[in-house]
């Protein structure tokens, strides 16, 4: 199939989304159950990202400097705006990629081989409001508040290395994380969580989705899609850069 | 009633249903039997909606269902109850809530309600002491069951049954049989059951379409079956010298 009939049937997977829920409370069910799935199911691999990525950070800008003309805060500086404005949102999303996407890809790619798709369409429910909006709901909400917790976990996994490592004392630590903070960073960066949300539910989602075959396919739509996923991350995270600082 | 005219239906290149015609009745068991392969749960999915014909029109109660939009479908679906040929269980949840499923979707009643009606129709399959279960954990016949269960849970108006008895031993299949022809006639439902067992055809066959390579080569009911001259059905109902002896003794006595 070509770019473009995928591309075409992704729309459409989206458009479909949106009808009016037989029984909202159901669906308020599997939202949350979701949410619970995506986000709560992530803090641990998210939490061990982000420290270690903090503090890999901090241990090599400390390297790298070794001017004595220049102030040591400058590290924490550095371990912010990196932290803050590329790992947090797209380090962690292109590894939710992996562990988000692939979940819901198999998940959706089991219901379809095993025609629990077709059972519930069967009863007269719209399957693509009922599996597929939720998780992409899900992510939208989940995935950014992921974001914050691994900008603050970062942030902290490099303060805990400098002082630990005696690079830096953890009070001039905290005074080059507040000198020249630019705000609008943050919100760039939830900006970005948000996109990337959308794309690392919504991709695997559809691969699951429109599944054909068997087990070999299941495995083998969660890898594209993981890999779909991650490319067009990149590609969106440099998009968005150009456009929006 | 669900007629149909003229279906037909392929794969690529393979036809898989070639000009099918015919009108499955309400209140009656209405069997599309055939050797595997021969297309009978692709044309019970094309009579669904779950495939698209390429050819030909479905009509429900005289509605065109081929013309009806996604959203009449939809209401039409909630009378419809489907037994899969694999029984497509939800995995994630267990067999009582499998079958409870269509009730919290479609209804408001209380928990105790539904689960009474629950408890009920597993009591009618024959399976009480699995609620808890989850599919996996139950055998491939159980499976069947709780997929009936939950087919009938809402006491559709047409029910569809892709081998409703393969892998059940002889009792629960004819259990599961007079079940389904219980609920049949008592709610006057459009039944239709695929399957290849002797023992429902003789039993329940009101209405029988006999489908070779996708078409349509006889149909009848149970007691034209015997008189039947069809070459290819005859070989194919009775295949074993026993059922050839069983079919001879039926003759002689529907004769007399
Ligand atoms: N999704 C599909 N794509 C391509 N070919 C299919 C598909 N589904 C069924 N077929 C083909 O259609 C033919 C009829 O299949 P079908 O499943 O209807 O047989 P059946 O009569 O139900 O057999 P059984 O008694 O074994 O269940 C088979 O040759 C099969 O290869
Ligand atoms: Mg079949």
């Amino acid at each position: 199939m070509t770019f473009f009939t995928h591309l075409g049937r992704y729309i459409l997977m989206l458009k479909g989304m949106f009808s009016k829920p037989e029984n909202p409370k159901l669906y308020w069910k599997e939202f949350m159950h979701q949410c619970a799935e995506i986000g709560i199911g992530s803090i641990g691999i998210v939490s061990i990202i982000s420290v270690f990525m903090g503090a890999v950070s901090a241990v090599q800008t400390a390297y790298q400097i070794v001017n004595p003309f220049i102030s040591k805060t400058i590290i924490s500086q550095i371990v912010r705006d990196t932290v803050i404005l590329e790992f947090a949102p797209t380090l962690i999303c292109i590894v939710l990629a992996g562990v988000v996407g692939s979940k819901i890809a198999s998940e959706l790619g089991n219901m379809r081989v095993s025609e629990q798709i077709d059972a519930l369409e069967i009863m007269g429910i719209n399957t693509k409001t009922y599996l597929v909006l939720p998780k992409i709901a899900a992510a939208i909400v989940t995935v950014p508040m992921l974001t914050v917790l691994a900008m603050l976990l970062g942030i902290l996994g490099g303060r805990l290395t400098v002082s630990l490592s005696g690079i830096l004392s953890t009070d001039s630590y905290d005074r080059g994380l507040r000198e020249l903070f630019v705000p609008y960073n943050v919100f760039f960066a939830l900006i970005k969580a948000y996109t990337f949300a959308f794309i690392i539910s919504s991709i695997p989602a559809y691969f699951g989705y429109y599944v054909k075959g068997g087990s070999l396919e299941i495995g083998r739509s969660s890898t594209t899609s993981v890999v779909v996923s991650c490319i067009v991350i990149l590609f969106a995270d440099y998009i968005l850069a150009a456009l929006l600082l | 009633m669900i007629e149909f005219k003229n279906i037909s239906k392929s794969f690529g290149d393979k036809l898989v249903l070639n000009d099918v015609s015919h009108a499955m009745q309400s209140g009656k068991a209405n069997l599309i039997i055939g050797t595997s392969g021969s297309g009978k749960t692709v044309l019970q999915k094309c009579l669904v909606g779950l495939f698209e014909p390429d050819q030909g029109e479905i009509i429900y109660d005289g509605i065109s269902f081929t013309q009806m939009n996604d959203d009449d479908r939809k209401m039409l679906r909630q009378q419809i109850g489907m037994l899969f040929q694999g029984s497509a269980l939800f995995d994630s949840m267990t067999v009582e809530d499998n079958v409870k499923f269509p009730l919290d979707m479609f209804t408001n009643d209380s928990q105790t309600t539904k689960l009474k009606r629950v408890n009920e129709v597993l009591e009618r399959v024959n399976l009480v002491g699995s609620n808890k279960k989850f599919p996996s954990e139950i055998s491939g016949g159980m499976k069947k069951r709780v997929g009936i269960a939950r087919a009938i849970v809402l006491n559709p108006k047409f029910l569809f049954c892709d081998e409703p008895n393969s892998g059940l031993d002889p009792q629960t299949s004819m259990l599961i049989d007079q079940l389904i022809y219980d609920i049949t006639k008592d709610f006057n439902m459009t039944t239709i059951i695929n399957t290849h067992d002797m023992n429902s055809v003789m039993e329940i066959g009101d209405n029988i379409l006999y489908l070779k390579d996708g078409k349509k080569e006889w149909t009848g009911n149970k007691k034209d079956i015997i008189f039947s001259e069809n070459e290819n059905l005859n070989q194919f109902i009775f295949a074993s010298e026993f059922l050839q002896g069983a079919k001879r003794l039926r003759m002689m006595e529907e004769k007399r």
